[in-house]
């Protein structure tokens, strides 16, 4: 088996995710680790998946979905390499009035500690006068949750965001 | 004493209603006994629910010691319990014994009041917070068939939860 990340992005619709699962099915694909979701009106699919044969079968497969669905998609080979990735120690929660910045400025400050992202989502919401941003990153702090704290200190200020931190321990029951 | 074996899921045992205990006699006490040893053998060994040593009886034991040290209520024996009151949310990423390799997040009560027999059928009270009510949310959720699998949430759905209060 060889893997690929396959990107679908169309005009959200109901369906979507059926079609194009279903086709990997009858590909012989199997899918791994996957992100589905509507940003903005779009539906956006990213997943690996793994592949028996070659890459213009998967694409065979999917084209009735594409042309059906008006979608886009994208095909990238990636090596099979183990698992090498940290598992997340620190989540970061991020809210306040919606501005220029925000993403930058926190993402910022957490690279310079080696924060490594690895789940980050955020929604813009509120009214249109009052506009509100949620962001919610999930990441590995190799210093650990305190150094974390310290370096988002300064930014509550200078964005006028809220800014929480929180160990991702999981308890074993 | 003795240390029981585990069931794991996805066995239909897991899933069954536990009934109440109405007998507190000297088998329930050795099992009470093999429970907890049974509790304190294990990967987490703060807590421990009957049915996941396939005696489906409404038997629940924590003890966060481990974790917590001594700022907590140490050995609870929980028997019938029921949850009297409950106060606040908070998200936690829960593994289970009878679900190795897996954990995810879950919603609990952040403050419980959990009203229970102890092993000579005592009515007792308990007020508990943070790790220790959700270790006994946990387990007592075994008692009607239900894993943390069950209640599993995305983090878009944790992060826009309300706060609500109930009494």
């Amino acid at each position: 088996m060889s893997q690929a990340l396959l990107t679908v992005i169309g005009e959200d619709r109901p369906g979507i995710v059926a079609a194009v699962t279903q086709a990997l099915f009858t590909a012989d694909c199997s899918i791994g680790d996957a992100s589905m979701m509507r940003l903005g009106g779009y539906f956006t699919i990213m997943q690996v998946i793994d592949y028996p044969r070659d890459l213009g079968s998967v694409e065979m497969a999917l084209d009735p979905a594409i042309k059906r669905l008006n979608l886009r998609v994208h095909l990238d080979p990636i090596s099979s390499v183990a698992l090498t990735a940290d598992m997340p120690n620190t989540r970061v929660t991020v809210y306040g009035a919606d501005h220029p910045g925000i993403v930058a400025g926190v993402t910022g400050a957490l690279a310079a500690i080696g924060f490594n992202v690895i789940d980050l989502e955020s929604e813009s919401s509120g009214s249109a006068e009052r506009p509100l941003y949620v962001m919610v990153i999930q990441g590995y702090a190799p210093e650990g949750v305190e150094s974390v704290r310290k370096a988002v200190v300064p930014l509550r200020e200078r964005e006028g965001v809220e800014i929480g931190v929180h160990p991702i321990e999981a308890a074993v029951f | 004493m003795a240390v029981l074996s585990i069931l794991t899921y996805p066995d239909p045992r897991l899933q069954r209603k536990a009934e109440p205990v109405s007998v507190f006699d000297d088998d329930l006490h050795h099992f009470i006994d093999d429970l907890t040893e049974t509790m304190y053998a294990g990967p987490g060994g703060v807590g421990i629910a009957a049915p996941q040593v396939d005696r489906p009886q409404r038997i629940v034991i924590v003890d966060v010691r481990p974790k917590l040290g001594e700022d907590c209520h140490g050995l609870m024996v929980l028997i019938n319990p029921e949850l009297a009151a409950w106060e606040g949310m908070a998200v936690g990423r829960e593994g289970c014994m009878s679900v190795p390799d897996f954990t995810g997040n879950v919603i609990r009560a952040e403050r419980i009041q959990v009203q229970a027999q102890d092993a000579s059928g005592r009515e007792r009270s308990y007020e508990c917070e943070g790790f220790e009510a959700r270790a006994i949310q946990h387990e007592m959720d075994h008692l009607d068939g239900f894993l943390f699998l069950d209640r599993l949430v995305s983090r878009k759905i944790d992060l826009f939860r309300r706060k609500q209060y109930q009494k």
